[in-house]
């Protein structure tokens, strides 16, 4: 089923969570939203929830507007960023609890139900757990429980509130993938909220980055991040370097803040060099070096005595043979500029 | 022998003395702190408990439970029970309501009614009891009009009964609010994204998580409701077999030199209290051991 939020704005007293934020999603994908706290990313799940009402806008879900139907008749799943089970009931009740809570004319029978819950059950891998309270789970065990819940009453659309936000780094990442299955398989409509860059970038089909309540940009996974749109996307998909310069006739030239432009460059895409490179090259002296994990992340101080980070393979590393205090170049192989002055955001 | 020692000093176990922590006191200090506390408990809530029930028995069985037979206690008893009666059920409803109101949702005057809430906590009962007579008194601000509808209030039934509400009034209310504050609305918000009724997720979900937060409030009100003198003292005019609550009887009892039916009535309520107590700590002791699993992460170890 299709998502369409317009013109979407909410205030909670004098703050703006949502600023006029219009968005569509388009059956069985599976999309992101991305951003810091206070973006205004969980307010616009919750709106789609029913959760929350809007101040002006509208959803619609396939063309229909729903925006004043409570939650219940909205038919969606919600898994909470604390799964919110319910502690007094089993895992086998509380996945039963969306068709038990039905009226008697929509309700399946006692063994329509039993079926409906063991198939959950072994589709989230815990049919030995039916009878633990959620108490006795552990935190990847109950996201799943939370899941399988939602999933229970067949909702048309699946919301995600931080749904990894609280399990550990491993935990998260198996988790992570057995969505991304899940959902390959029943192609439910979802949406997950999302602080975590790489989860995003990973798991999604599209990512809506937000911040302040607006949309920066909307897009693929390799869109967003190779070509962001505005400065922001570029600052918060992963790591970068801020230079004050300009770019003149395709060169840039940085440590010039003349004109207020400001040059990006993630660290991967600077190279370090003991011989200097004809043109485009500054010198640095290098302060740190971490060489643990996959990459080597280098930290340096330029000629005008700004810190600047770089990232390499290993294998570069050991054939550079780098020391501390050494005085290296260091060669951008790609960098970024955004105008200061933009104008309105979109 | 040494063998074992040797092992044992292999595997680097060193034996240590008892309980040694940074936080316990010398011997004297403990065993003299703890006999004060005991005194304390002996002469301040035993040896009084103890009187009662013997002072009670001075004469033997008999006229122990004649005193209870006497048309005045009976009446005392009934009112008393008819007061907790009315206004338990009533302070339960408002209670939840009023916790629910000021733990889910944000609106003016919310510190109001908080304050408002614990009013009767605050007020000396002989107050409140006093505010109902300058309420519903002959000379009070309604008195006129009940006089003229027939309606009798202070010095009648009715009066009993808005008394004890008054001063039981925040006892469940008081009970719940930290704990339905704690528990949060996402149980709730999950009930309804999945089709529940406001209804259904009240019974559903929120009743069973306050369940034993509910009965103890409703234990506390009860034990009140009972035993409560100044308020209803003031509003109830002691007329004899109709309006004497059994506190106001034992009173009566009391002053007219009547030890043994005093003591009596007194030692029925006494036992009220007991039986009280042991369902408070009953119902802690529920909580505790449904909340106990909470923390009980080691399960996990024990799961695939």
């Amino acid at each position: 089923m299709s998502i369409e939020a317009h013109k979407i704005t909410k205030k909670f007293g004098r703050f703006i969570a949502l600023n006029d934020v219009s968005l569509q999603i388009a059956t069985g994908e599976l999309v992101a939203l991305l951003g810091p706290s206070g973006s205004g990313k969980t307010t616009l799940l919750r709106i789609i929830a029913g959760l929350e009402f809007p101040d002006h806008g509208t959803v619609r879900f396939d063309g229909d507007d729903i925006s004043q139907r409570a939650a219940g008749e909205r038919r969606v799943g919600f898994v909470f960023q604390h799964y919110a089970l319910f502690r007094h009931m089993t895992v086998f009740e509380n996945i039963a609890f969306g068709l038990k809570v039905r009226t008697k004319r929509c309700r399946p029978t006692s063994p329509q139900i039993d079926a409906k819950v063991y198939e959950l059950l072994r589709l989230i891998q815990l049919e030995k757990l039916a009878q633990r309270y959620p108490s006795q789970l552990s935190g990847g065990q109950r996201q799943r429980v939370a899941l399988a819940r939602a999933l229970a009453v067949e909702p048309r659309v699946l919301l995600l509130d931080e749904p990894f936000g609280a399990l550990d780094a491993k935990v998260r990442q198996e988790l992570r993938r057995w969505l991304r299955q899940l959902h390959d398989e029943i192609h439910i409509t979802s949406v997950f909220v999302t602080h975590d860059q790489e989860e995003a970038l990973e798991l999604a089909d599209r990512v809506v980055v937000m911040n302040e309540g607006r949309i920066e940009q909307v897009g693929s996974p390799d869109d967003v991040y190779n070509h962001p749109a505005t400065p922001f996307v570029y600052n918060f998909l992963g790591n970068v370097n801020l230079f004050h310069g300009r770019i003149d006739d395709g060169k840039a030239y940085v440590n010039d803040s003349q004109t207020g432009q400001i040059v990006y460059v993630r660290p991967h895409l600077l190279e370090i060099d003991r011989r200097p490179v004809n043109g485009g090259h500054f010198r640095a002296r290098i302060k740190h070096i971490n060489s643990a994990g996959p990459l080597v992340k280098v930290e340096a101080i330029t000629e005008w005595g700004h810190s600047v980070h770089i990232e390499m393979s290993q294998d570069r590393f050991r054939d550079l043979q780098l020391v501390k205090e050494e005085a290296v170049f260091v060669i951008p192989k790609d960098v970024k500029i955004f105008q200061p002055q933009e104008g309105p955001r979109p | 022998m040494a063998g074992a020692i040797a092992l044992s000093a292999r595997n680097g176990f060193i034996p240590r003395p008892h309980a040694t922590g940074a936080t316990t006191e010398s011997a004297a200090v403990r065993w003299s702190l703890i006999g004060l506390a005991v005194l304390f408990l002996v002469l301040f809530l035993f040896i009084p408990l103890a009187v009662v029930f013997a002072s009670a028995l001075e004469k033997g069985i008999a006229p122990y439970f004649a005193s209870f037979r006497s048309p005045d206690a009976l009446a005392a008893i009934r009112l008393t029970l008819l007061a907790a009666g009315i206004a338990v059920p009533l302070n339960l409803l408002f209670g939840v309501s009023a916790a629910w109101a000021v733990a889910k949702f944000e609106f003016v005057g919310k510190s109001l009614l908080i304050t408002l809430i614990d009013l009767p906590f605050s007020v000396s009962p002989v107050v409140s009891g006093l505010i109902y007579v300058l309420l519903f008194g002959l000379q009070g601000l309604l008195g006129p009009w009940l006089v003229a509808h027939d309606i009798k209030i202070i010095f009648a039934v009715p009066g009993i009964v808005l008394a004890t509400i008054f001063v039981t009034f925040p006892f469940v209310a008081r009970e719940l609010i930290p704990l339905i504050q704690a528990q949060g609305n996402d149980e709730e918000e999950a009930a309804l994204t999945l089709g529940a009724s406001g209804w259904q997720t009240f019974l559903r979900v929120t009743l069973p998580n306050i369940k034993w937060g509910l009965l103890y409030g409703v234990i506390l009100c009860n034990a009140r409701a009972m035993g409560e003198f100044g308020a209803v003292s003031v509003v109830s005019g002691h007329i004899r077999g109709m309006t004497n609550t059994m506190p106001l009887h034992i009173e009566i009892l009391y002053n007219e030199y009547q030890y043994v039916s005093a003591f009596a009535v007194a030692s029925l309520l006494a036992l009220l209290a007991l039986v009280t107590l042991i369902a408070k700590s009953a119902v802690e002791w529920r909580s505790r051991q449904s909340s106990g699993s909470l923390t009980a992460e080691n399960w996990e170890e024990a799961v695939p």
